[in-house]
This record gives C-alpha cells, structure tokens and sequence, in this order.
C-alpha cells in the first residue's frame, strides 16, 4: 500500500460537542428563562440539534473527497474503476 | 363509527395508493436483476442523497415513535424528551463510526452486521449470535408499529368486539405489505417514504402552528402541562427533570442513540447507499427529523391542555395513553385532514415494518441459511430465501398483536434495546480495533445479555400492577447503593459485557488461544464508491485462511 488512506482528521474532533452537550442535563433543566412561551429545558434541546447540523456540516466539507475517486492503491484491478455494479 | 367516514375514507384512499406504489416499485430505478439480493435486499446499494434522506429518516423515526413519545410527555412531561438528545447525539456516532461499516461492507459486499463480525473475527459462532440477536431484537419492534395502526384504527372506531373483527383491518393492511415487500425488496420502503414523510411533515407543520393558535398559545399549553403535573401524585412526572430521574434520562438517551445504529434496519438503511459522502452528507439532513421528533413530542402537552382522554385499554381500568394523539386530531381537526394525519401515522408504520423485516431476512439469509443450511447457495437462492423469510416475519409480527397484548410487545421491545446494544462491542468496536478476543466477545455477550434480562426482569410497575419487566429504569438502590436515582438498563448491560470482554481478552491471550484470521485489510473501512469490490471474500473464506 503506497499511499494508505485514513479517515483520520481533526476536524472530527468537533463531533464530540453535539455527542456530549445533550447529555449534560445540568446546563438545561430549568423552566425559565422562557421563549415564544417554551421552558428552557425545551427551547435549549431545540437549538441543540442546530448545533449537532451545524458541527457535522462543518466536519462534512472538510473532510468530504473529491467526488471522482482516485484509482485504490491497493489491489490494482484490470476492470475499470468506475462501474462497480456488477 | 359513523361519525368518522369522512376520516375512513381518506385514510383508506391514501393507504391503498401507497400500496400501488409499492407493488410498482419493482420497476423502480429498473435492476439488472432481481434475483440478487444486494437488488431485494439493498435496492442495489444505489441510493443517493435525497432517497437515502427519506429511507433512513423513514427507518428510524417509526410511526410507534410518533404515537408513543407523545404519549410518554402526556404521562411523564420533561423525562419523555429524551428522544430529542437522543436523536442529535445519533448522527455524529453514525458519522464517525457506520461510515466505516458502510465502506467495509461495499468492498466485501457485507449485507448485515452478522457477516462483518464473521470475517473480521473468523468466528461463525459470534456471527450467529449477532445474527440471533438482531432478529430477536427486530421482532418485537415490528410488532410495535402494529401498536401504532391499531391506536389510529381504535380512535376512528374501526373495533369489533371479538379478537378476530378488531384485527381484520390489521391483517388485511399487513398482508398487502407483506406482498409488496416480497415483490419489490427495499424499493418499495423507499418510494414509499416520499409518501409517508411528505404527509408527516405536512401534518406536524399545520398541527404545531395551528393548535396552539386554538389552545392559546405555546405559555398557556405548558402551563396547563405544569398544573397537571403539579396536581398528579406521581413523583416523577413534571415540566423539567427531578434529581432522581436525570442520570436515567442521559443513559437513555445514549443507550438508545447506540442501540439505535446497531438495529438492522438503520445499518440496512445506511448499507443501501451509494457512497460515503451520501452517507455524511445526510447526518446534517436528518436532524431534520428530530426537529420534528421534539414537535411531535409536544403534541402530549397540546393533548392536555386541549383535555383529552384517553381511550380504554385492553384491560378494565387501564387506559391506552397511545391513543392521545389520535384522539388530539380527532378532536381539534376537521375530519378530512384527521384522515390526512392518520394516513401519515398508518403509512408511517408500513415504511419501518417493511425495511425492519427486510433486515430481519437478510440476517436469516445470509447468517443462517447461508452458513448452516446450505453454504454454496447461489445470488438467486439467497435471494429467493430472503423473500420468503420477510414473509415468515411478518406473519410472526401479526402474531404477536393477535395472540398477545399490545402491552407485551411494548415491554419486548425494551428488551430488545437492550439485547440489541449487546452487540456494540462486536459491531462498533470491531470497526475500530480487532484488539478484543472472539472468545471474550462472546463472553461479554453472555454476560450483558444474563445482566439486562435480569434487570428488567426485576424492575416493576407500579401503575399497571405488573412485578416484572416494569421499564427500563432500573432503581440504583437494587445495587446497593442509598439512592433513590434510576439509571438505564442496557447502558449497565453493555457495560459489564465490555468489560468481561476485555478481561477474557487478556485471559485468552495469555493463554495463546488462536485468535483466528482477520478478512479485512486496513484500507478496507476507507473504501468508497468505484473501488474493486471482492465478492468472493466470503462465501470462500477457507481459501483465505485455515488458522483454526
């Protein structure tokens, strides 16, 4: 394998905030402050899924591959690369 | 009944076009042929961004987590929500770690988690106990969207009195399912889908701007909700959390995010697509769903505040809060749209059940017939096999609704949480590092499986007077422990089943036990569309190695 390729990358470090933030009750069990009528406890958890969209977007564009794939490095195969269904 | 023709006839209408629609989706995006099951099974692993979208966002969002979220904030307000955490802490998990099963299984042509752990771990025994597992696990939850028929039926009054005439529109809505699913394989869910989100969305969009509108707004519903938690004896019901409650609610929400990902029919979902960046692309698309999820949710305080009743249960005295949010629409809709919106939950059962008994056969298929009755099965026999077997599962599903209470298949279908983040360390771990021993995974099956059954087994229900299979809270003070605070049962499960793994692991290891011969190569978890794919890795794995 010449060039392995990884799936490795900071960026998917940011994946931890929207695995972890919904999990800390403590920072969103209250009633109030209110908005639009809704207790904390809700509107927070509303915006959480905002910020799970926002951080996976983020991490998608910079760890997406160029959409043509590049020949495997291994098991060099004498079919073309393209159409794989058989 | 009478009262409600206008809702029948609607709901009928809508039900027998997606039924046409799933009989033509055979000739959907036109197969080679249909006699292959990555065609039947995985509609080919064709699937780009926007169908995947709506299979996947189909797949997990069921029309029994329509009725009962509701129903759990109607009982129990804030601790019902935790299916918002968890339906945002899901996709990053998805992200991280289905990605990697997704390019595994295009490059060996895996169709279920089953065969992934065979070659990974050499061991046919693990793989069968995943296999055994997923459709125990699967069952049950098919049987649950039946649940979620039956809640919409009962509020139109479609209900005879004798077991037969109150299940004879199940049967017949089931066996038409059956048919397509047999005809057209996981097309069919997925044309469907369009359908069945399209209608939800609609139908949630008009109910949560509409009704508080009628109820007098969003501050007014919650306080209705706050003055009936408060005026209930009930300790742990309420607007937000109580102490006790809080370390159950972020277990649940975690343990059922992971058994969410290891469920056959979301990897299913997730195998049918066509590259990984449909795959990323669509975890920042599906949050979507969970949007609607939490409205949804909310549904159950509208319920009360708009001072619905729930019907009757099956049983004197008790009553069926998954009937809330049926009887909601009934209430404060006009008759033509209530149809709409039962047409949405009922179709919104069909797309889950057929994808989840799809799942179920591929298991049967592949991990059993293939590796014990008949090991040189062809593409064609496989496929044909997997037909029948979504048949078998079907009629087993209708069973369960016909000769068993509904408030059975609720409780199995906690047991099959449990059962099904057993194979987490297998499964996901397995994605990562082949460091655990087969053997020690086995073990820790064994042992997470012996540790939740017994939890649940003691866990009790104080309001329907049951001493067994209760929930899935299970007291920490049963442990020891001088506390009155709950925590989730499949969470401890899997903890005890990872660490007998790891220490059997270390005792095997020692021991020099053969470890068997990894099939995958490290480029494998990274491949992607356009990569030479082995096909015949498994079916012969004997040419790849004979280590034990």
């Amino acid at each position: 394998m010449s060039a392995p390729r990884s799936d490795r990358s900071p960026w998917n470090w940011l994946l931890v905030i929207p695995i972890v933030l919904p999990l800390v009750t403590p920072l969103y069990n209250f009633d109030s402050p209110r908005l639009w009528g809704f207790p904390a406890f809700y509107w927070l958890q509303f915006s959480f899924i905002f910020v799970g969209v926002i951080t996976t977007s983020i991490v998608y564009q910079m760890t997406k591959r160029p959409p043509v794939t590049p020949a495997a490095p291994a098991e060099q195969s004498t079919k073309p690369a393209e159409t794989t269904d058989e | 009944m009478s009262d409600h023709i206008t809702e029948i006839v609607v709901f009928t209408f809508l039900f027998l076009l997606v039924s046409v629609m799933g009989f033509v989706a055979a000739k959907w995006r036109r197969p080679t042929d249909m006699a292959h099951l990555d065609e039947w099974g995985l509609g080919g692993r064709s699937f780009g961004g926007w169908i995947t979208w709506f299979l996947v966002g189909g797949d997990l969002y069921t029309a029994y987590t329509f009725v009962a979220v509701p129903a759990l904030i109607f009982g129990a307000g804030a601790a019902g929500f935790f299916a918002v955490p968890y339906t945002v802490v899901i996709y990053p998990l998805f992200f991280l770690i289905l990605i990697r099963l997704w390019s595994v299984s295009h490059r060996h042509g895996f169709v279920t988690p089953a065969d992934f752990v065979r070659t990974r771990f050499d061991s046919p025994l693990l793989a069968l106990l995943i296999a055994i597992t997923g459709i125990v696990a699967t069952m049950p939850y098919i049987a649950l969207q039946l649940v979620g028929i039956e809640a919409v039926l009962k509020t139109m009054g479609v209900t005879g009195d004798s077991a037969l005439a109150r299940h004879a529109p199940i049967i017949v809505a089931f066996a038409i399912l059956a048919a397509y699913t047999y005809q057209s394989g996981l097309r069919a869910p997925a044309l469907i889908a369009f359908v069945k989100d399209t209608l939800i969305y609609i139908v949630i969009i008009v109910a949560v701007l509409y009704l508080p509108y009628k109820l007098g707004g969003w501050g007014t519903i919650f306080d209705d909700a706050s003055a009936k938690f408060q005026a209930s004896p009930a300790p742990g019901d309420g607007l937000t959390l109580n102490a006790n409650n809080q370390i159950q609610y972020i277990t649940l929400a975690l343990g059922s995010a992971l058994a969410l990902f290891l469920y056959p029919h979301s990897i299913t979902g997730v195998l049918a697509s066509k590259n990984r960046n449909v795959i990323k692309r669509n975890m920042s698309a599906l949050p979507a769903y969970s949007f609607l999820l939490g409205l949804i949710a909310l549904l159950g305080y509208m319920a009360i505040s708009a001072g619905v009743k729930p019907l009757p249960g099956n049983t004197a005295g008790s009553v069926d809060n998954n009937t809330v949010v049926p009887l909601l629409f009934d209430q404060q809709f006009p008759a033509w749209f209530a149809g709409v919106a039962f047409a949405a939950i009922g179709i919104g059962a069909l797309v889950p059940a057929a994808i989840m008994s799809i799942a179920a056969a591929n298991l049967f298929t592949r991990n059993i017939y293939k590796e014990y009755i008949r090991k040189d099965a062809t593409h064609a026999q496989e496929a044909g096999v997997a037909k029948i077997a979504s048949l078998v599962v079907k009629v087993g599903a209708v069973a369960f609704i016909l000769f068993l209470d509904p408030q059975f298949s609720i409780d199995l279908q906690l047991v099959g949480g449990v059962l099904i983040l057993q194979t987490a360390p297998a499964v996901a771990i397995g994605l990562y590092t082949r460091w655990l021993h087969r053997g020690g995974l086995i073990a820790g099956w064994a042992g997470g499986m012996a540790l939740g059954m017994w939890m649940l087994y003691s866990i009790p229900n104080p309001a329907t007077k049951r001493a067994h299979f209760g929930g899935s809270a299970f007291p920490l003070e049963k442990f020891g422990f001088d506390t009155p605070k709950t925590i989730y049962v499949g969470f401890v499960a899997v903890a005890l089943n990872l660490l007998i793994a790891v220490l059997v692991t270390l005792v095997l290891r020692a021991m020099k036990t053969p470890e068997g011969f990894d099939g995958t190569e490290p480029d494998d978890y990274f491949a992607d569309e356009g990569d030479p794919r082995l096909e015949k890795a498994r079916t012969t794995p004997e040419t790849l190695a004979s280590s034990t």
